[in-house]
């Protein structure tokens, strides 16, 4: 008797949270503001400044997406996420999306049973060494110390990149990348390894920049982006065409400064069918159809995040490199709007 | 034989003046650093060693910089400032961001509130902590939880109001129910009536005097605490709920009543069997899937709830420590006095039971406020958390040990100053029973 009470209990339980779920476009819209997981600090990509407002690289998708979907790019609640907590705030509801650097992997898209809405950040694994050892290449770092952050994939290619070239090395894990800055400036180790951005970002902060050598190879690829739980496709789809509207503005010259004149209507028809003087895209999404309009003037297109956050005029001076526009070189493709 | 003079002094000596090497400085010097060659040598070690240490910190930290806007532009100061390469601190740091470190993302402009809290709870332990306070100030303690939560989150005033009523109506019910209905009944009832109340009619009452009168300061969500003030109501919250049901649990485990004994026994062992980082991701991760979505339940509760029960089982064994040190004719005393079970506890046992425990309550406690800061570990920023965050802006980043000496130097402060008090109150409490 008692038993059956307590199942029925449950079954009621359950049956409340298969009503409650629904779907994410209605609780973000109810909810007047979007849950986006952060970093709790990574330089260039998410931090906190003096006031409390979160800036960076993957903030600035967090802000478009909150814009094209509410038309307010402050209508963002940041949830800062560990390495350990991400996915688990993700997949539990926590959060409606994640953009946390994270690198986009057959186990993370498969088994964990996320979707990643497409890629924001081409990465890869490098080495820093001193400029005093005389390295100029990673195949030269046999029997090196290196500094390696444990519970990352960095972990595992670092593992798989010495194996492949029979090389030895002694790991010295370390949890944070401040924590690595202070023991690869001790001497701790030899090698300091992990994402090419984050060497950038630690080699900026160094008293002499010049002693340490980024080596040119990149052992891994990591391509980072924002990802969204399975079984919500209409969400997904809106964090990807968010994303790639940023990216397809960059090509089509569309800037936060210009956006406002482009929208009233162009010559161009993929610029009109974007910014919704033409067809009616935001609608077939279930947003309004100057969603773009919103999303490109939250934080401007794909190249003004980049050079705001992590470009080369800012203290990390990264290049474009692989993200740049695919008409440039680089690896950015967005899917036309039609 | 009148060769032997009978003198008897009448006046007494002066006392002669010790010899030099035997008062003052010198003895003091003699008996405890240079008593043997050894301890001599001991001790001129210990010295330069000092001296190297500070002669090695000092400069870097008096010589700090306090103004600058970033990492680069205080090294261009200091490289100005001192020519000869020198490494000097950079505390500009803590003046750009002492505000985030100690209250989180609180918006500056209600700084006040947490401030004021903290007043009104100094103010509302006070009769607990001190004898010579007026015992008026029990009804500012009865009140500030409520008031507390209400300075911190802010929002509309019934809803503590509402809840506190809950309290009242158990007050009520246990005073003047007992005598018609009997004990048994009136125990039940006065657990029973609050919890109906509140799940049935609080938050109802609470929107409907909304309505009526809306008073209410403005909201602050959760994920704007941050800070010494995130780790201050944690641990003070865990502090303060612990000491209570750490005592039940402690009188349970000792009870011969056969469930509640085995149930305090099976709690205690296994809260305190794992470790406190496993309950915190149980709270942050695990409850999540259990919950149905869309069901908020605010991060920090869930987190406050996991720390006051993981401390409530080491304080019941610290007053379990405590219990079992009195000896058996206390008890038999009590009995014998014809006190019942919670009159002897509450007039003889856990007087002399707690008193013993001080210090290892104390220290439990010291304990639980420096583990507030595991909460890192599931993303909520506490000063651990806020510098990494202070480090990620392209500002700071490469800064380390000048906002950990900060962070350490206020935890010492609050340690210290409980370990003080502890040692003050057993002072004060030091009967004799030697």
């Amino acid at each position: 008797m008692k038993k059956s009470v307590l199942l029925g209990t449950l079954a009621v339980a359950g049956l409340a949270a298969g009503v409650a779920s629904a779907s994410t476009l209605e609780e973000v819209q109810a909810r007047g503001a979007l849950n986006c997981g952060v970093t709790t600090g990574l330089v260039g990509f998410a931090a906190p400044d003096a006031n409390g407002e979160w800036d960076g690289f993957d903030v600035g998708v967090c802000r478009a997406v909150a814009a094209a979907v509410l038309g307010d790019p402050s209508a963002v609640n940041f949830v800062p996420t560990t390495g350990q907590t991400r996915f688990t705030a993700l997949a539990s509801g926590e959060i409606d999306m994640l953009a946390r650097n994270t690198t986009w992997t057959f186990s993370r898209d498969v088994d964990l049973r996320f979707e990643f809405t497409g890629v924001n950040y081409y990465d890869g694994q490098g080495f820093m060494v001193p400029r005093e050892l005389g390295v100029s290449s990673a195949m030269e770092l046999d029997g090196a110390t290196v500094c390696i952050q444990t519970g990352t994939t960095t972990e595992l290619n670092l593992a798989d990149f010495f194996a492949s070239n029979n090389m030895s090395y002694e790991p010295v894990p370390i949890e944070t990348n401040a924590e690595a800055q202070q023991q690869y400036l001790a001497g701790a180790c030899d090698v300091y390894t992990t994402d090419a951005s984050g060497l950038a970002a630690t080699r900026a902060t160094f008293e002499d920049p010049t002693a340490h050598v980024i080596l040119p190879e990149i052992i891994s690829k990591e391509p980072l982006g924002p990802l969204v739980r399975h079984g919500d496709n209409e969400w997904g789809d809106i964090v990807r065409w968010t994303l790639n509207a940023l990216i397809a503005a960059e090509e089509l010259g569309i800037t936060s400064a210009n956006v406002a004149e482009l929208a009233a209507g162009t010559n161009n028809p993929e610029i009109n069918r974007m910014l919704g003087s033409e067809g009616d895209l935001g609608g077939m999404m279930g947003l309004s159809s100057d969603w773009a309009v919103n999303a490109i003037s939250a934080g401007g297109n794909y190249g003004e995040l980049f050079e705001r956050n992590i470009g080369e005029n800012t203290p990390i001076g990264l290049a474009r490199g692989l993200n740049a526009q695919w008409t440039d070189g680089g690896l950015l493709y967005s899917p036309p709007f039609r | 034989m009148n060769h032997s003079q009978p003198f008897v002094r009448t006046q007494m000596l002066e006392a002669k003046e010790p010899p030099l090497a035997e008062k003052g400085v010198v003895k003091w010097m003699r008996e405890n650093l240079f008593s043997s060659w050894l301890n001599a040598f001991l001790t001129i070690v210990s010295i330069l060693l000092i001296y190297w240490v500070l002669d090695h910190l000092l400069p870097w930290m008096l010589g700090g910089i306090w103004n600058a806007d970033s990492l680069s532009q205080c090294r261009e100061i200091r490289d100005s400032l001192y020519p000869d390469g020198r490494d000097v601190a950079c505390w500009a740091v803590l003046s750009d961001r002492w505000h985030q470190l100690l209250f989180g993302f609180y918006p500056p402009e209600l700084y006040w509130r947490p401030i004021l809290t903290l007043v009104m709870f100094g103010a509302a332990i006070s009769p607990i902590l001190f004898n010579g306070v007026p015992r008026k100030l029990f009804i500012l303690t009865a009140i500030a939880p409520f008031a507390a939560f209400w300075l911190l989150w802010g929002g509309s005033v019934w809803m503590p109001v509402v809840v506190a009523l809950g309290f009242v109506i158990g007050w009520a019910v246990m005073k003047f129910a007992s005598m018609p209905l009997g004990s048994l009944v009136a125990t039940i009832l006065t657990i029973l009536l609050p919890v109906a109340y509140w799940l049935f009619l609080a938050g109802p009452l609470a929107g409907a005097l909304d309505a009526a009168v809306p008073v209410g300061i403005e909201a602050v969500q959760t994920d704007d605490f941050g800070g010494f003030m995130l780790a201050l109501v944690i641990g003070v919250s865990g502090i303060v709920l612990s000491l209570p049901l750490g005592i039940v649990l402690a009188l349970g485990r000792q009870s011969d009543l056969f469930i509640i004994n085995k149930c305090s026994v099976a709690f205690i062992e296994i809260i305190r069997g794992v470790p406190l980082i496993v309950w915190l991701f149980t709270a942050s991760l695990l409850l999540n899937y259990f919950l149905p979505p869309g069901v908020q339940f605010d991060i920090m509760l869930r987190v406050i709830i996991m720390v006051t029960l993981f401390s409530s089982a080491y304080i019941a064994e610290v007053v379990r420590g405590g219990l079992a040190a009195l000896p058996r004719g206390q008890y038999e005393g009590a009995d014998s006095l014809g006190l019942n079970y919670w009159q002897s506890m509450q007039l003889i046992i856990l007087p002399q039971a707690l008193k013993i425990s001080i210090p290892g309550i104390v220290s439990t406690f010291i304990g639980l406020f420096k583990d507030t800061t595991l909460v890192v570990f599931i993303g909520l920023l506490d000063p651990i958390g806020l510098s990494n965050s202070i480090r990620a802006s392209t500002d700071w980043n490469g800064i380390y040990w000048e906002l950990f000496i900060f962070i350490g130097l206020c935890f010492w402060i609050f340690c210290f100053s409980m370990s003080r008090y502890s040692q003050w109150l057993e002072r004060k409490l030091h009967t004799g029973h030697r």
